[in-house]
This record gives structure tokens, C-alpha cells and sequence, in this order.
């Protein structure tokens, strides 16, 4: 049966694209075939770190996904990095192997779109390459709007250079870009698709929504919210104090601990899970609960929810 | 074991149709208590679940043969039960290649899949089909490549396109559909097909079933099961053929509904499909006569109080009304009034005779 497989993936190859831009080549490590990918896709590679913890999450888009070609991603070294981008400029290796979870699709092309506007900030532009690339492919009517601070206008043509074309723009810093008069002058049936820093996705969120624009054509690039900080949980009946890790639920710590509670959808939509909370606040991510009974604080689904105190306590 | 096909065996006019001991053992009985409900009944499809129905992505079993010469003889007569819109090609192939690899490597005696670039090789011996094709190239095939797959799997199955926050029915195949249309359904929302079911709006239902489905992920398959009842094992219960099984209904006797009335159960299956994002919906359909069913101790007890017990909106949903009262009055014998325990595990080595 298949299974939520983990990857396994050796480095291919790497290559600068620009100070501060590198793009990784990535195989599976056994050579087999990569479950193929949607434009749009991310992956969520587990690098190591200088820190205690010894690893680190971070979602990359896939630029190109091929079962047998393999994958690709572009890299921007963050400036405060937490030592993920910095690890993969620095110190990854062809040969290297990294861990990463199979590609998660949560930034897809609308199937009934008349026309894709493409808006891209920095290193916001993966998506919209892997974007460019099936629209070509699929004779689809797009405009692509890149946004690159003025020292990187022409890092950014030549990344594009190959799909490059009229309806291609490239523009130096956001000043460049007239977003308003962009979106007023979209024929109906356009969708929007935005990628880069916080502050331009609101702003094309904003700018659409006060032209009118249906919020279900306007798309921004999400990574999800799985996994969240750790936090401590305490079992108070069968006196266990555990630790849950960013990336594990609270279901699945509460199992690793041995203690045998029910389950069933273990993704927030069934309640069997559901768990009397005797102390702290909970972070409710559930479909279950109504609003009254997530404002009581009474209860929590484990398979999904988290908390914002650093302690939990459960009646269990 | 190896399975023994049964390829004789029909599901219309003579009904040659019968559940070996395994069969029965191994059948996805719905009722974990004493009571049924409409809830959000959905848990990842990567567990092992109480039979062996449960343990592969797509389950095979000794009625395969014979339930696509079915398939086969519906879409002869009816091309348009097989309906794709065009933007949904790319979920054609995702679905071609999930179903062949999984088949291959559940069944690696029956189903052999060989892959050189874009050029596939495909080989089901059980259908005695060997084949060599383009992916990606539908006019490598005998049929578009979603009819072309399912036609070799068992069960009917639709393609939803994800976007607007819902869930669009944009494709299927339904030639083993249990009173629903395809033609009628496709191009819906999700509360849009699901509207004429009863109690489980209001309970909200729907809207946590539907936010589940929306985060369903590559590589984490969930599945739920359904059930109706059925007058003879007859797959194609479709809305358009409703002349020829509605009047079954009234046939049913004390004599003969132990023999005559099938518990129908839907194993249905939720994929995310990596290329076109969209989700595949297998519905896995199973028959077992009372008969069959009451042979297990456990099972009959259950049926009985879950049948008697059953809330009358669901017994006029599922069309059971007219023999409800005689389905109830015959299981009561194998209701002993003992404490049955919960689940659905047969609890029985052998099958009684």
C-alpha cells in the first residue's frame, strides 16, 4: 500500500545563480523514480543546523519536478538564516543526502482561470517558473510581473530569459510595479497568483479586494501551518509530562509516550480524538469544535490542535 | 493464496453470483455497534483495518474478472457512464499510473508494470491484457487512459477538481453506481451532490467531511465506508436504469430475502493525485447476501438491531422502505440479546456452515 513515504534524496548538483541564489539538482537517493509534482509544489527538506536541535525544516518549491530528471529548487541565503539556506549554500554537497517529505500542493493554477497574472517578489519567482513552465505547455493565456530590487533586475531576466516574451516583465523594486492599474485592467475570469515577501501578498490581496475582485481568484504561496513550536504536555491521570516537537502532533507524542487513546480521521474532522483540557490555552486547527466550544477552552483535538501556552494539561 | 477468479459469474438476468467462505470472512462489514449514524467515518487508508478488503490501496478479489466483463457489457450499452470534462486530462494519467502501480505492487503475480522513460509496458494477466503505450499519449491506448484503467479495476470511481474552496465532481466512471448519476452529478459541488442525503447537513457532516478531503495529501490516502441494500447481486443500480431494478422490491418474501437481499458496501478510497492535484474517489463496491452475512454469529446479531433501530429518514434514503419490516422480522432470530462487542472484527476462526 503506499504510504506517506518519506524521501530520501541525493544531491545531484548545485549551481550559483547569482550571489545569494543557488539552485540544487536533487535525485532519489536509490535511484528510483520521485513521485511527480504539480506546479505549485513544495517539499519540506530536513537539513542540520549549528544549533542543539540538530535539524531544521524548511519548504522549498519545486521549480521542476520529474519522476526520472528529479528535482529542482532555488535557494536565496536569508539573511538572518536560521541555518537552513545557510547550510545549503554553504556546505551542501553533490552527494550529499537529505531527508524530505513527498511534494504537497497548496499553491495549484485554477482550472477554470481565462487568464493567469502572475506576480513574483524576489525569490518569490519558483513557483511562478514552474507556473511558466506548464502554462507554455498548455497554451494558457498569462502575464508574469517580476518584482527584483534594482542590483538583481538582471539576476532575475536571465532566470526568466528562456520564457521570456511579451507578456514578461521584470521591475526594479516594488515602485516599479503600478499594481492597481495591473489589476483594474484584467479581464474578468483572471486569476491572480502571488509569491514573495509578506508585505506584497497583502498588498495584492488588499488591491483586489477593493476592485472587486472575488477573493476565490486571488492565490497567495502557502507552505500550510503543519507542525508548529514545541511545547510541554502533561497527561495529569496517567501522570506523564512529554514533550512535543515542532513537527510531531500531539496525538502522535501522546502515542510515542504509550498511552492508548482513541483515533480515527486524525486530521481534525471526526472528534473521536477529542480531549478533555484541564490547564493552558489551546491552539485550536480543528473542524470539529464550534466557536463556543473552542472560546470554552474545555476541549481539543490532539490530531491537529496545538498550544499556545508552553504548557498543555489534559485529563487523560 | 492466490486467488481463484470466478469469471463466470454475472450480476444481471441469471445472477450467477456467489461469495466463497473467504469472501465472506474477508468482507468490509460497516457496523462497529449496535447503531448507525451519519458522522465524519474517514481514517487514513494506511492502516490495517479489520479484513483483508482493507490491506492494499486497491483491493482485487475472486469477482475481478467477472465485474469487468460487467463494466464492460454497461459501457457497451451506455459509452456516456464514462464522462471526463478536458480539463481534467492530466488527472486521467495520475489515475492510469496510480492504479498500475499499485496493482503491480499489492499484486506482483497478476499485475506487472514496466517503465522505460515515457514508455510503459503494462501487463494484467488476469484479463490476459499486455500492452505497451506512451504516457502521456492517449492515442497510444484502446480508451482515454482513465477509462482504460478502471476498466481493469473493480468498482466505479470519480475525479474531483479542487479549487473555489470545494470540491468539483469533474469526472467518473459509474457502472456500479448505487442509485446515484454520473451524468446528472458531474459539474457539481460537493454539497451540491451530496444534497438529498438526509440528517447529516444539519449535523454538519458535509462541512467537516469536506475540509478534510481538501487537506488530504500525496501519499496519505484516507477511506470510509457506505452501505445500502441491494435486491440481488446486481451492480448497475443507476438512476437511468431504475425500470429494470426498482420493481425488485416488491419480489421479496420470508422465504426468500435471506437468499435475495445484499448488503451493498462502499469501500471508498480518497487519493490526492500528484500531476493534477485533484482528487480520486474509488468507490469499492461489495455484495454479500443475508445469508451469507448471518453465518457470522456477530454479524447477524448486529444487522439486526442496526436495521430495527435505524432512523426512518435513512430507511426512505437508502430505499429500504418497502421491506424494511420484513428485513427486521427475519433477522430477529439471530439476535440472542447478548452484549455484542465493539468493532467489526468477525470473531469467528472459521466460518460456521
Amino acid at each position: 500500500m503506499m504510504d506517506g513515504q518519506t524521501l530520501m534524496l541525493v544531491v545531484a548538483g548545485t549551481t550559483s545563480v547569482a550571489p545569494g541564489l543557488r539552485r540544487v539538482h536533487l535525485l532519489a537517493a536509490d535511484g528510483a523514480r520521485l513521485p511527480p509534482a504539480a506546479a505549485g509544489a513544495h517539499i519540506t527538506v530536513s537539513l542540520p543546523t549549528s544549533s542543539l536541535s540538530g535539524r531544521l525544516r524548511n519548504s522549498y518549491t519545486l521549480v521542476t519536478a520529474d519522476p526520472e530528471r528529479g528535482y529542482e529548487l532555488i535557494v536565496r541565503r536569508a539573511d538572518r538564516s536560521r541555518g537552513g539556506s545557510q547550510h545549503i549554500h554553504e556546505a551542501l554537497s553533490i552527494g550529499d543526502v537529505i531527508e524530505a517529505t513527498v511534494p504537497h500542493n497548496l499553491f495549484a493554477l485554477h482550472s477554470q482561470a481565462k487568464k493567469h497574472l502572475l506576480i513574483g517578489g524576489g525569490i518569490g519567482v519558483t513557483p511562478l517558473l514552474a507556473f511558466l513552465a506548464r502554462l507554455r505547455e498548455t497554451k494558457a493565456l498569462f502575464e508574469l510581473h517580476q518584482i527584483a530590487s534594482p542590483a538583481e533586475t538582471g539576476v532575475f531576466t536571465a532566470l526568466l530569459a528562456p520564457a521570456a516574451g511579451e507578456r514578461i516583465h521584470v521591475h526594479a523594486g516594488r515602485a516599479g510595479l503600478d499594481l492597481p492599474a495591473l489589476l483594474a485592467a484584467q479581464p474578468l475570469g483572471t486569476h491572480v497568483y502571488v509569491c514573495g515577501p509578506a508585505g506584497l501578498m497583502d498588498g495584492v490581496d488588499t488591491c483586489a479586494a477593493a476592485l472587486g475582485w472575488p477573493a476565490s481568484h486571488v492565490h497567495r504561496e502557502d507552505f500550510g501551518a503543519a507542525g508548529g513550536e514545541p511545547f510541554k504536555l502533561t497527561l495529569a491521570r496517567s501522570g506523564i509530562a512529554l514533550d512535543v516537537a515542532g513537527d510531531q502532533t500531539m496525538l502522535e507524542a501522546i502515542e510515542a509516550a504509550g498511552v492508548d487513546t482513541p483515533s480515527l480521521c486524525r486530521g481534525g474532522a471526526c472528534g473521536v480524538c477529542m480531549l478533555p483540557v484541564l490547564d493552558g490555552e489551546p491552539e485550536h486547527r480543528d473542524h470539529f469544535l464550534s466557536p463556543a466550544e473552542r472560546a470554552a477552552g474545555c476541549h481539543i483535538m490532539p490530531c491537529v490542535s496545538r498550544s499556545r501556552s508552553a504548557t498543555l494539561v489534559l485529563d487523560i | 493464496m492466490a486467488t481463484r477468479f470466478k469469471p463466470d459469474e454475472t450480476f444481471r438476468d441469471d445472477f450467477r453470483y456467489a461469495n466463497s467462505d473467504d469472501a465472506i470472512m474477508r468482507f468490509p462489514f460497516p457496523f462497529g455497534e449496535d447503531g448507525y449514524m451519519y458522522g465524519v467515518n474517514i481514517e487514513p487508508h494506511t492502516r490495517p483495518g479489520s479484513t483483508g478488503a482493507f490491506a492494499v490501496a486497491f483491493d482485487v478479489d475472486e469477482h475481478y474478472v467477472a465485474e469487468c466483463a460487467e463494466r464492460a457489457t454497461v459501457l457497451a450499452l451506455e459509452p456516456g457512464r464514462c464522462l471526463v470534462l478536458p480539463h481534467m486530462r492530466e488527472a486521467e494519467w495520475d489515475t492510469l499510473e496510480l492504479i498500475m502501480e499499485s496493482l503491480a505492487a499489492d499484486y506482483p503475480d497478476q499485475f506487472t508494470l514496466e517503465r522505460s522513460g515515457d514508455v510503459w509496458t503494462w501487463t494484467n494477466r488476469p484479463l490476459n491484457i499486455h500492452q505497451t503505450f506512451r504516457f502521456g499519449d492517449a492515442t497510444t491506448l484502446l480508451h482515454p487512459p482513465f477509462e482504460y484503467i478502471t476498466r481493469q479495476a473493480q468498482g466505479d470511481f470519480t475525479l474531483q477538481d479542487q479549487r473555489d474552496g470545494t470540491l468539483y465532481i469533474d469526472g467518473g466512471i459509474a457502472t456500479v453506481p448505487a442509485d446515484w448519476s454520473l451524468a446528472f452529478d458531474v459539474g457539481m459541488t460537493f454539497h451540491e451532490w451530496h444534497g438529498p442525503v438526509p440528517l447529516a447537513h444539519q449535523a454538519g457532516v458535509f462541512d467537516r467531511a469536506l475540509q478534510y478531503l481538501m487537506r488530504v495529501r500525496y501519499g496519505h490516502p484516507a477511506r470510509r465506508l457506505n452501505w445500502t441494500m441491494t435486491i440481488n447481486p446486481r451492480l448497475d443500480t443507476s438512476p437511468e436504469n431504475y425500470p429494470l431494478w426498482g420493481p425488485d422490491r416488491t419480489i421479496l418474501d420470508a422465504e426468500n430475502i435471506a437468499t435475495r437481499l445484499f448488503l451493498r458496501v462502499e469501500l471508498q478510497t480518497f487519493y490526492r493525485l500528484p500531476r493534477s492535484n485533484a482528487l480520486l474517489f474509488g468507490i469499492r463496491t461489495y455484495l454479500a447476501s443475508l445469508a451469507d452475512l448471518t453465518r457470522v454469529p456477530k454479524w447477524g446479531c448486529r444487522l439486526h438491531r442496526v436495521m430495527r433501530d435505524l432512523h426512518p429518514d435513512i430507511i426512505g434514503y437508502k430505499g429500504l422502505s418497502r421491506y424494511h419490516e420484513l428485513l427486521v422480522a427475519y433477522l430477529a432470530q439471530f439476535d440472542d440479546g447478548t452484549t455484542t462487542t465493539a468493532g467489526t472484527d468477525p470473531e469467528v476462526a472459521v466460518l460456521p456452515s
